[in-house]
């Protein structure tokens, strides 16, 4: 490991840098705002549906007379003026009204696949159609009528260029 | 009437079997006949004799198979006919038919009475139909195009159609009879229906839904009978335009229509229901894209057959979430058995495509050569994958509480927190995309011709990202943007950003092409531009839709910066919300013979100067014994004021209302707009280039010399 370390030049410890000062910013931006009650009030409210039936986002139900979303947002403010966490208002959202509650699978267990089943699909897309352009691409290029030399290299890009600038219409 | 509506259905039944079984024997024997009349040699008796009896096979195989087309065309009229007595019923109030006792009563405003054809379970379905056949209609009159593939055509839409012949004749009959004692009005049309628009988006969802069983149906045909060439997918490429096009507008009018009737203050919730007309459209906007693979290089065959059929089958799959009640959905129909009648219509369509792709997927081989990665080829192929991805997503996204429950006993929700998580990378990554693929070249591009052609639009773009993040937000809603607070301000700079850069790369399209013609033809630059779109109206009249598509997503982006605000208000109260401020000046209530009404009266003011008078409405329907809000919304190219009548304070009699300020909603309605003119353009033919080349400069054919193949 420390051989690994002597062999990085100091190109690769200015980078490293970089990068840390980039992560360390990103999480100072992250932070920022995150404790304002009101913010969080909203950002909490949104993260929650109204059990009415309406299914409608919490801070959204628009119904006068609901017998669920003004009680709710009461809870979620009195949990928040207490200083419970973010995960502790979901938990006790969650133990009261069922996991329906939440708006989007959290990222645990088994929901955690609704997450990452998206993601893995668009990797493998990725590096099918990759694979399947340099399959195409490696193939062998079609015959050519005798006595004819096909124009390769600057002289077919400076055809090309010419066939767009005049054609392409 | 109710018994001329039953027999009209029994009669399409009868005619859509006919045409079916007929158009079937038709085929096969014409397919049997053909290659014995061509390979017949001339002065050989005993095979003449033979030639001639299938000669006498083959014009009576093909009397048949125009019987079973004008059967066919037949079908229309008596689906026809049927919907007519349904709407005649509904004027008449005739409540002895369950539907019409459901879906209507006496005071229900005329334009609404003519809604109630579609507006229930079995009154849709019989829509459905009549659309269906309607598109059957003018493909039977159109079959001289290509006699052959549009009598397979017929054949496969006459199968479709059958199927919701059965449906409406035995599982969900529009004419059923009341049982006992008739009431003397009806139950009234669901209140969120009665809204101007919900006389024409489900007309437009519907063309757009049933619309994709022509595509497949041709689909099918060509590889049915292993149609030789491209020829199909020209004939296709336009019926999906149109279909594209409807599905569109219709898909945009339910957001219309959320946003006006609702009262959230949203247009899209990611609801099931929403979610299906979603599905559909983005698997044929990718067909949209990958079509012109095949029709230039005689690429991707099997992928275009799959993503035709996929669409059809999505649109299919849409009907059955919102009728068979296995997914819970605001919008969905009264719960009912069809729900197992359109999963087995999904199976057995999913396996007759899936047998005869199998057994003549050789045919679709083709080819496939590509020269490099940076070409228009390899965009297209992106292009698709991110798609079909986002379609993947919702359906991943809509069946997830299902699957949940499955696996571990309990469901979940997946809102619009899920979706913007996932879905919203997925689609920042096509609009770059879509920015870069016009200046990608069939075949290859060269780095350098990339870079000279995508420098100024990216410059512009990352200029207008600065100049969004450095202006103040008094400016209005998406200005001083810092991305850095909270990740929807990321999403939405992004947003913009690529918008623009999208814009730039297609107005950079127009430019240069437009600078040849006005080089070569001395005419000003618009007149150029405007020729330019008339030689190549699909080319440009796609980047005119991709213009309007990059409008709605700013619209979209602005959701970041929507604002609401909730108070009881009394006269004189003062509500303040961004620029503007509002005081009540007034509420009373009204009475209709279709409901009673209460609204405020609200002056608007900004920058200290009225500049508005606003009344939300909250209705209190007779019939449904149902309210329903009616949002007043003050729109401007920034903002949409958008007010709520809620309700009544019970202790005081003040009423409770909720204003939103959402954000660039207008470029959403502006941007559709111009994504169906865009459509419009590119389905208008070609003007033909000016010959330019002289005469006597012209090669003689003894001169002429081989060239390298190519497309």
């Amino acid at each position: 490991m420390s051989r690994l370390f002597d062999l990085r030049t100091k190109r690769d410890t200015r980078s490293l840098r970089v990068v840390q000062g980039v992560l360390l910013s990103a999480a100072v931006f992250a932070m920022l705002g995150a404790s304002d009650p009101a913010t969080r009030f909203n950002e909490l409210g949104h993260q929650m549906m109204c059990i009415c039936g309406c299914n409608q986002i919490l801070l959204e139900c628009n119904h006068v007379g609901c017998p669920d979303s003004d009680g709710m947002r009461n809870e979620l403010m009195a949990a928040l003026s207490r200083g419970d966490s973010d995960s502790l208002v979901e938990q006790g959202f969650v133990q009261k009204y069922g996991p329906t509650v939440l708006a989007a699978p959290t990222g645990k267990g088994f929901d955690r696949a609704a997450y990452i089943i998206p993601f893995v699909a668009l990797i493998l897309g990725f590096g099918l159609i990759v694979a399947v352009i340099r399959a195409w691409k490696n193939r062998p290029a079609p015959a050519i009528a005798d006595g004819l030399h096909p124009v390769r290299g600057i002289e077919l890009e400076h055809f090309r260029d010419q066939a767009r600038k005049e054609t392409d219409l | 009437m109710a018994e001329i509506g039953s027999f009209a259905l029994l009669l399409a039944l009868a005619l859509s079997a006919y045409s079916f079984l007929a158009g079937i024997i038709a085929l096969i024997f014409q397919k049997r006949t053909t290659p014995a009349l061509a390979l017949q040699p001339a002065g050989n008796v005993s095979v003449r004799e033979e030639g001639s009896l299938s000669a006498m096979l083959r014009q009576g195989s093909e009397r048949i198979g125009e019987t079973a087309r004008r059967a066919g065309i037949v079908t229309f009229a008596a689906v026809l006919l049927a919907s007519i007595v349904l709407v005649i019923c509904a004027f008449r109030d005739d409540f002895s038919i369950a539907y019409i006792l459901h879906h209507s009563n006496r005071d229900l405003p005329g334009p609404y009475k003519f809604a109630v054809l579609w507006s229930g379970q079995e009154g849709s379905l019989l829509f459905w139909s009549l659309l269906l056949a309607a598109y059957g209609f003018v493909l039977r009159l159109r079959y001289k195009t290509d006699p052959r593939l549009f009598a397979y055509a017929s054949v496969v839409l006459s199968g479709v159609q059958i199927f919701f012949l059965l449906l409406l004749n035995f599982a969900a009959h529009p004419f059923a009879i009341v049982q006992g004692t008739i009431p003397n009005d009806g139950n009234g049309l669901n209140p969120l229906l009665q809204y101007p628009e919900m006389v024409i988006h489900p007309p437009m969802l519907y063309l757009g839904y049933v619309g994709f069983t022509i595509p497949f149906a041709f689909a099918l045909g060509a590889l049915i009978m292993k149609y030789p060439g491209e020829k199909w997918i020209n004939i296709t490429r336009r019926w999906t335009m149109v279909t594209w096009a409807f599905l569109t507008c219709g898909v945009f009018l339910g957001a219309h229509w959320a946003y006006s009737v609702l009262g959230w203050g949203g247009y899209w919730g990611w609801d099931p229901v929403e979610n299906a007309s979603l599905m559909p459209w983005l698997t044929g906007t990718a067909f949209l894209h990958s079509v012109m693979m095949q029709e230039k290089r005689g690429m991707l065959k099997m992928w275009n057959m799959w993503l035709v059929f996929a669409t059809f089958w999505l649109a299919i799959l849409g009907t059955f979430l919102t009728r068979s009640g296995i997914i819970s959905s605001v919008h969905a129909f009264a719960q009912s058995s069809i729900g197992d009648w359109f999963a087995w219509f999904l199976a057995i369509t999913l396996i007759v495509f899936v047998f005869f792709f199998f057994k003549n997927k050789s045919h679709l081989r083709s080819e496939h050569k590509l020269e490099s990665l940076v070409s228009r080829e390899s965009s297209f192929l992106f292009n698709n994958l991110l798609f079909v991805l986002l379609c993947f997503t919702v359906l991943w996204g809509t069946w997830f509480p299902k699957i949940s429950e499955l696996v571990q006993g309990n469901k979940v929700t997946v809102g619009a927190p899920f979706y913007n998580r996932v879905a919203i990378p997925v689609a920042l990554l096509l609009l770059i995309l879509t920015a870069l693929g016009p200046l990608l070249a069939w075949r290859k591009t060269s780095f350098e011709s990339l870079k000279r052609n995508f420098m100024w639009p990216a410059m512009g773009a990352a200029g207008v990202a600065i100049f969004l993040m450095i202006t103040p937000q008094s400016w209005g809603s998406a200005f001083g943007l810092k991305p850095w607070q909270d990740i929807s301000y990321f999403y939405s700079l992004m947003a913009i950003a690529l918008s623009v850069l999208v814009t730039l790369t297609v107005a950079s399209e127009f430019y240069r092409g437009g600078r040849v013609i006005s080089k070569h033809t001395g005419q000003g630059m618009f007149a150029s531009m405007v020729q330019l779109t008339h030689r190549n109206t699909r080319r440009y009249g796609g980047y005119i839709v991709h213009f309007g598509v990059v409008v709605v997503i700013i619209g979209f982006a602005g959701a970041a910066f929507n604002q609401d605000k909730e108070m009881e208000m009394g006269y004189g109260d003062k509500m303040n919300i961004g620029p503007y401020t509002l005081i009540c000046r007034s509420y009373t209530d009204d009475d209709a013979p279709n409901y009673s009404s209460e609204w405020a009266v609200l002056d608007v003011y900004k920058g200290g100067k009225q500049i508005d008078t606003m009344t939300p409405v909250r209705r209190f329907y007779k019939a449904s014994r149902q309210t329903s809000t009616m949002p007043d919304i003050r729109s401007s190219l920034n903002e949409d004021l958008y007010l709520v009548f809620e309700g009544l304070n019970q202790d005081n009699g003040h009423p409770i209302l909720k204003a939103h300020l959402n954000a660039l909603v207008m470029w959403i309605w502006m941007g559709v707009w111009i994504m169906l003119i865009g459509t419009v353009l590119a389905l208008v033919p070609n003007a033909p280039a000016p010959v330019r080349v002289p005469a006597t400069a012209r090669l003689e054919p003894a001169h002429a010399r081989p060239m390298v193949t190519g497309d």
